[in-house]
């Protein structure tokens, strides 16, 4: 459920709320802004920027647009690119190559207590390589979907479709029915 | 009024949540979310397992609230020192002037800094979706060196199978590499089969004539250069293709044989 109420009083600058908000979303949008950098320490920058925008800037999310969670992902996802740019990172030895999100969860040996590890895992095994794709452009990379469909060059009305049996095997596999 | 699991079923959802959509396309889905509960369900169903996605790729479960709210108070913290000396008006109006003029010039300049850093972006932008062509690319041309160098091995053999009545201008060709027990299916110049109906590789051994179902080729590549990489351990004197019933068959329906061809001794 999207917390209407609490995102009001976060909207009307109300601390408590603030820190509910932050508690509930930082570590998914966390995840989106290191799938982007790959650096943990550049990472919990950029984050923290994110928090102070969403806060600086709460007035400007209206619900008629969309989702809150999607109202972060896009500030997100902009402030790290945002970031692709700065001499840190072209400084920081990390893998600057684009990296699928599945390569970092392959690399990781401990799950936060938040999420269904057994599950994600479960994941990981039985995606297949188009949706790896698709899910990391359309989804970490807020690619449009023309985008998608040139970049992986099929059909851009499949897409949409493509996209949803892959969301819908993650669904399945975490019981989100 | 839209019909709710066709439109749940089309995958517009999804996009929504990721915010891929264009403002006004985002703005309509809301309008029909207010209207049917149902994709308002679907909507949160989506939005949680994305939640559960991107917060397994955190390396680790970021700093606590306490530093961010360090932050939102300092920067609130900023004080102007007053000015309090006198000034006669002439200088102080000056004084505005040249920071006006001053304001102008910055805010100029913030201007053409900002129309540079998006033109960054949207270069940026196409380096990565030109990375990933490329990566694409490079994957394909892997596959059909392979499939090259496979074909191009010298113990090969070439095996082509020729029309049979049913459809005189169908021609198939087997490739057949006898030491790694493989074989390399062209099956391009078959016609496109009906519905509900499927090509099947049948090795034969000839005296009795004795068919080995050698599997079905349904599942077409998505280059659509219609070759299948089939393992053949059996000593096959003949392969032939027939037309079966969806899933194949057990034995061959000889009727509906297209092609056929003798391995040369």
């Amino acid at each position: 459920m999207q917390p209407d109420q609490l995102i009001e009083k976060f909207q009307q600058k109300d601390e408590s709320a603030f820190a509910k908000i932050y508690e509930l979303y930082s570590e998914s949008i966390f995840g989106i802004i290191y799938s982007v950098l790959h650096n943990q320490e550049l990472s919990e920058e950029v984050l923290q920027d994110v928090f102070l925008k969403a806060w600086n800037n709460a007035a400007s999310y209206t619900p008629e647009k969309g989702r809150f969670f999607t109202w972060l992902l896009n500030i997100a996802r902009n402030a790290a690119i945002d970031k692709t740019r700065s001499k840190a990172f072209k400084n920081s030895k990390q893998n600057q190559n684009a990296a699928y999100f599945v390569d970092i969860l392959e690399e990781k040996s401990s799950f936060s207590s938040r999420i269904d590890a057994i599950g994600i895992k479960k994941y990981i095994e039985v995606l297949e390589p188009i949706c790896k794709k698709v899910i990391h452009l359309l989804f970490f990379k807020g690619y449009t979907q023309k985008e998608t469909a040139e970049a992986l060059e099929i059909p851009l009305g499949t897409v949409k479709t493509r996209n949803r049996i892959c969301i819908n095997k993650l669904r399945e596999v975490l019981d989100i029915k | 009024m839209i019909n709710s699991q066709e439109y749940i079923d089309s995958g517009v959802l999804e996009l929504y949540v990721y915010g891929t959509l264009s403002e006004a396309e985002s703005r309509e889905v809301t309008r029909l979310i207010a209207e049917h509960p149902e994709l308002l369900v679907e909507v949160e169903r989506i939005e949680k397992g994305l939640q559960q996605l991107s917060n397994a790729t955190a390396p680790y479960t970021p700093s606590d609230f306490k530093s961010i709210y360090h932050k939102i108070k300092t920067q609130n913290g900023e004080n102007v020192i007053p000015l309090s000396r006198k000034r006669t008006p002439l200088t102080s109006y000056l004084g505005w002037a040249a920071a006006l003029v001053l304001l102008a010039g910055l805010g100029y300049q913030f201007a053409q800094n900002k129309k540079l850093e998006d033109k960054i972006t949207d270069i940026q932008r196409e380096q990565v979706l030109q990375e990933g062509r490329t990566q694409m690319t490079q994957e394909r041309l892997v596959q059909t060196e392979t499939l090259l160098d496979a074909l191009r091995n010298k113990d090969i053999i070439t095996v082509p199978l020729k029309a049979q009545e049913i459809a005189p201008d169908a021609y198939a060709a087997v490739y057949w590499d006898k030491d790694a027990s493989k074989t390399y299916v062209d099956v391009r110049g078959l016609p496109q089969p009906p519905k509900g109906k499927v090509y099947q590789l049948w090795s034969l051994t000839l005296d009795p004539l004795t068919p080995t179902n050698m599997g079905v080729l349904d599942q077409y590549d998505t280059r659509g250069t219609q070759l299948f990489e089939i393992d053949n351990p059996n000593t096959s004197q003949a392969f032939g293709i027939t037309l079966e019933p969806k899933g194949g068959s057990d034995t061959p329906t000889l009727e509906e044989l297209y092609v056929l061809g003798v391995v040369e001794p």
